[in-house]
């Protein structure tokens, strides 16, 4: 089990754990972050990247970030998981991309950046994965509209005459 | 009989005779994309047999089908797909809308789901239901055939008058505001991820 001191004495005191129903967490400012992921990945033996995805925080209580960015691992050998959080904030949400550590993070990247507008410096193709290449927003915001913003209901109309 | 018809000899109408002919021959488009499909696989098993009503050949190219059965949610980046398919298929060609969620979006009031498929294509039935029962498909597929005996033509004159869309409004006025709001607001935040991200197309605003 890798241990908060031996990361903390390497990457400071800024990192914070917490545990929530058996899941280690570790909190990380974003400067950090790609050394960190690297160090757990050479060090540690967390070869697998699970999965990662992202928060917004708009209006959420006690928040400070706007936007909390969630990476799990797993040392498949070992069978310990690890959660590594980062904030990143508007107008420019940028993180460096970790495709370079488990190519796994290829798509899961692109799907952050598809939802949430966060872009993953390095990364080798980051478009669109799930919406339309010419969609004009990014839907899980909590600044975004449930029921979107009328792209649903942007297409031609068709007759029955006209076809 | 004054005309004094032979044996084996009947008359009828043109419009009649072809009608009769097609409403017996559907050949279905499966357009199936969540679980009305499995109800529609259902509808064509031994059980519920959708053979009895001549409309047993499914055919997976548009080209080859006269029934298009939308069974299931449409999202916007289906419903260009859902356009295409429309256009391939031959006249005389029929549409069936089936479930909630293919007539009006059903429980999926989201930015991706199209609000029902009426409002892009032209629909002869819709099916409620979620999903509905083999029975109410096959219900629909006989009210289909009553239809195109009812109003079916050689040539296809009865479609020519349907020349309006029939679905409702594609924009209600939340929907215009929500689009004027995000010309105002979203764009300058949108173009500059994009920028940043190295993004060179899809960079229109889709309002």
């Amino acid at each position: 089990m890798v241990e908060l001191s031996v990361l903390q004495q390497r990457f400071g005191t800024e990192l914070v754990e917490s545990t929530f129903r058996d899941n280690r967490r570790i909190d990380v400012p974003a400067t950090k972050l790609f050394d960190l992921l690297s160090c757990l990945k050479s060090d540690h033996g967390f070869n697998t990247l699970i999965d990662m995805t992202a928060v917004d925080y708009l209006e959420y209580e006690g928040a400070t970030d706007r936007f909390g960015v969630v990476y799990i691992l797993l040392d498949v050998f070992g069978g310990e998981r690890l959660i590594v959080r980062t904030a990143v904030n508007l107008p420019d949400p940028a993180l460096p991309s970790v495709y370079s550590l488990w190519r796994g993070a290829d798509w899961m990247e692109r799907e952050v950046f598809d939802m949430f507008g966060i872009v993953f410096e390095g990364h080798p193709d980051l478009r669109r994965i799930l919406m339309p290449e010419e969609f004009a927003a990014f839907p899980l915001r909590k600044d975004y509209p449930l029921k979107g913003r009328g792209e649903r209901h942007n297409f031609p109309v068709i007759t029955r005459a006209g076809s | 009989m004054a005309v004094g018809l032979p044996e084996n000899i009947f008359m009828t109408k043109l419009d009649a005779a072809a009608s009769w002919a097609r409403s017996n021959s559907l050949w279905p488009m499966p357009f199936a994309t969540a679980c009305c499909g499995i109800e529609l696989m259902a509808t064509a098993a031994s059980r519920h047999d959708i053979a009895r009503f001549g409309a047993e050949v499914m055919r997976f190219s548009p080209r080859q089908c006269d029934l298009l059965i939308v069974a299931g949610r449409v999202v916007m980046k289906m419903l260009p797909v859902l356009q295409r398919i429309w256009l391939q298929m031959p006249e005389p060609k029929w549409c069936i809308s089936m479930g909630a969620c293919a007539c009006s979006g059903g429980v999926f009031d989201t930015y991706a789901v199209v609000q029902g498929v009426d409002r892009f294509i032209p629909v002869d039935m819709y099916v409620p239901g979620c999903p509905p029962r083999p029975e109410q498909l096959l219900a629909a597929v006989i009210d289909m055939q009553a239809k195109v005996r009812r109003t079916g033509t050689v040539m296809g004159k009865e479609f020519m008058a349907r020349d309006t869309p029939m679905g409702p409004e594609p924009f209600e006025s939340e929907e215009r505001y929500r689009i004027q709001e995000a010309n105002l607001v979203q764009l300058g935040n949108f173009s500059a991820a994009m920028t940043s991200a190295g993004m060179k197309r899809g960079a229109g605003n889709h309002g």
